[in-house]
């Protein structure tokens, strides 16, 4: 089956809804994972990566969840389809830059991947809408248990689950949510909260993880800390940090409508006159003002719009998505051309912002 | 400005890491920097990079009396300086003296305290030891007829069963 056929469209994308779907826009739980008996990939010679490929791929496969899943050697994707598995999530830049010996296993529902030959042999995520971080961990959990029986897995009685880079020895577990924080930074208070978040052993990063800018004020909360500590010990505090984060972006979204109105009608004013008249926008533009136009709808600005929209939008104005959309190759500037075609075009129907929030607050 | 390794010769290499809030600044005459493994930026970069600055250095002291070699995969002290990473699964076992203290810099602990794969999973022989005494002894409360103290060393029992249960990845059942 192709990639495109198998993958929902961003519109059924954008409709997955979960808990706090208002701030955290989707929670993840990933598994590092090696088998015993062959050489990590990076340091792995050829023969030796096709044959971890070779044992891990079926015995994936054959896991129930998987049936009907997407199967395929990274080397057979084309760059768009690679692009577009970044863009949804689902693949890491890293394995989208490998070649023969490395692949993807990507269940039905789109909830469970697995990288083979990643960094690890094994790199296993599940991947759910809102914050359920709980639950994340309970399907990948359950997911690991079931391969184990399958595979050998590298594991040491004192180390734990051994992994090619000593920062996921242990659990091998990385616990993140993405969080939508345009008050925080509207309100210059994210930095401090970076800081203490970081104080508690726990990164932020950008949406697209590891040194990557935090574009369109959405930030990834994860552990660091991977040896030592339980899984659900790990779960828990980050679940609970993040539910202090959510508290934090309310209370700036209600401070900054309570003693700057002004700054806040105009950010989004100026999103929205952007966004729906502009003639050529680049990516990055886009995602700050679609969060800005996210942001309005969550404060009851636009009445009669669902949030659905914007973040439809989101997915559909990355490169990859947008090239998907043209039969033509297009270059950097028709992108920016096209991305502005449609957002006029799907923003046409969408009136310019209320002057004040609704009475009785947010819709 | 002076070497701040040997405090003698003129530092001429400059290296300026920056960790978050905090910036290291590392000033060294030439013959420190290469006896450091500094020369060379590219041989330096990623183990301090991905481990924290300070990383390359504890690592060529483990290794000092000659190159380390895993004998599992060939990796060597050397490819590990360069790319912070390991070869293979016994990697650790064979460079486990210098991965000590970074292991301990950057997790909670150096123990294990997670799931553990069935195949690994058996209870541990002091587990075992302690519930055999704790059986005898309630064994001998029940006969003398001593049912309180009997009730405690079943609860006892119950939670070292659920401790050994949690510890291996199971559910706890107690």
């Amino acid at each position: 089956m192709k990639l495109f056929e198998f993958l929902v469209s961003p519109a059924e994308c954008a409709r997955r809804r979960g808990p706090e779907d208002r701030i955290v826009t989707s929670s993840r739980v990933r598994l590092a994972r090696n088998l015993k008996d062959l050489p990590f990939p990076v340091w792995a010679k050829k023969p030796d990566r096709l044959r971890a490929m070779e044992r891990i791929r079926p015995a994936v496969e054959s896991l129930p969840v998987m049936k009907d899943a997407y199967s395929e050697s990274i080397d057979r994707l084309s760059s768009l389809e690679k692009q577009i598995l970044v863009e949804r999530h689902l693949i890491s830049r890293e394995q989208a830059a490998k070649g023969p010996g490395s692949g993807l296993v990507l269940s039905r529902d789109e909830t469970i991947s697995v990288m083979i030959n990643e960094e690890d042999h094994l790199r296993m995520q599940a991947l759910l809408p809102g914050l359920q971080l709980k639950e994340t961990w309970r399907i990948m959990d359950q997911f690991d248990t079931r391969l184990e029986e399958k595979l050998p897995f590298a594991f040491d009685r004192k180390l734990g689950y051994l992994t090619a880079c000593p920062t996921n020895l242990g659990t091998g577990i990385r616990v993140s949510a993405m969080l939508h924080l345009p008050g925080l930074v509207l309100n210059e208070n994210m930095g401090q909260i970076i800081q203490s978040v970081n104080k508690l052993g726990l990164a932020v990063r950008g949406l697209y993880g590891e040194g990557t800018e935090a574009f369109g004020n959405i930030f990834q909360i994860s552990n660091q800390r991977t040896l030592g500590e339980d899984e659900n010990r790990i779960v828990q505090r980050l679940e609970k940090v993040i539910g202090q984060v959510i508290e934090h972006e309310e209370n700036a979204r209600a401070t900054l409508l309570e003693r700057k109105p002004k700054v806040v009608l105009n950010h989004i004013g100026r999103a929205y006159g952007i966004l729906s008249n502009a003639h050529s926008i680049s990516s990055k533009e886009t995602m700050n003002l679609l969060s800005l136009l996210r942001l309005g709808m969550d404060l009851g600005l636009f009445p009669g719009i669902e949030r659905v929209l914007v973040d439809e939008l989101f997915l559909l104005t990355q490169p990859g998505h947008l090239q998907l959309q043209s039969t033509d190759n297009l270059s950097a500037e028709d992108r920016d051309l096209r991305r502005a075609d449609m957002l006029r075009e799907r923003l046409a129907g969408v009136k310019r912002p209320l002057d004040r929030p609704r009475e009785g607050g947010p819709a | 400005m002076l070497c701040c390794i040997c405090k003698e010769k003129k530092a001429t290499v400059h290296l300026t890491q920056i960790v978050g809030d905090s910036v290291q600044k590392l000033d060294m005459c030439e013959e420190c920097a290469r006896e450091k493994g500094l020369d060379d930026p590219t041989e330096f970069a990623l183990a301090d990079q991905v481990l924290g600055l300070g990383a390359a250095q504890a690592l060529e002291q483990a290794a000092s009396g000659g190159e380390v070699k895993c004998p599992g995969c060939g990796y060597t002290q050397s490819d590990f300086k360069k790319s912070g990473r390991l070869g293979c699964a016994r990697c650790y076992e064979t460079f486990y003296a210098g991965l000590e203290g970074l292991l301990r810099s950057m997790h909670a602990d150096i123990r294990h305290a997670g799931k553990t794969p069935r195949s690994a999973a058996a209870p541990s022989p002091a587990a075992t030891d302690q519930h055999k005494q704790l059986a005898q002894q309630l064994e001998q409360a029940i006969a003398r007829e001593d049912y309180e103290k009997a009730a405690q060393l079943r609860d006892e029992i119950r939670a070292l069963k659920a401790r050994e249960a949690a510890r291996l990845g199971g559910k706890e059942t107690a």
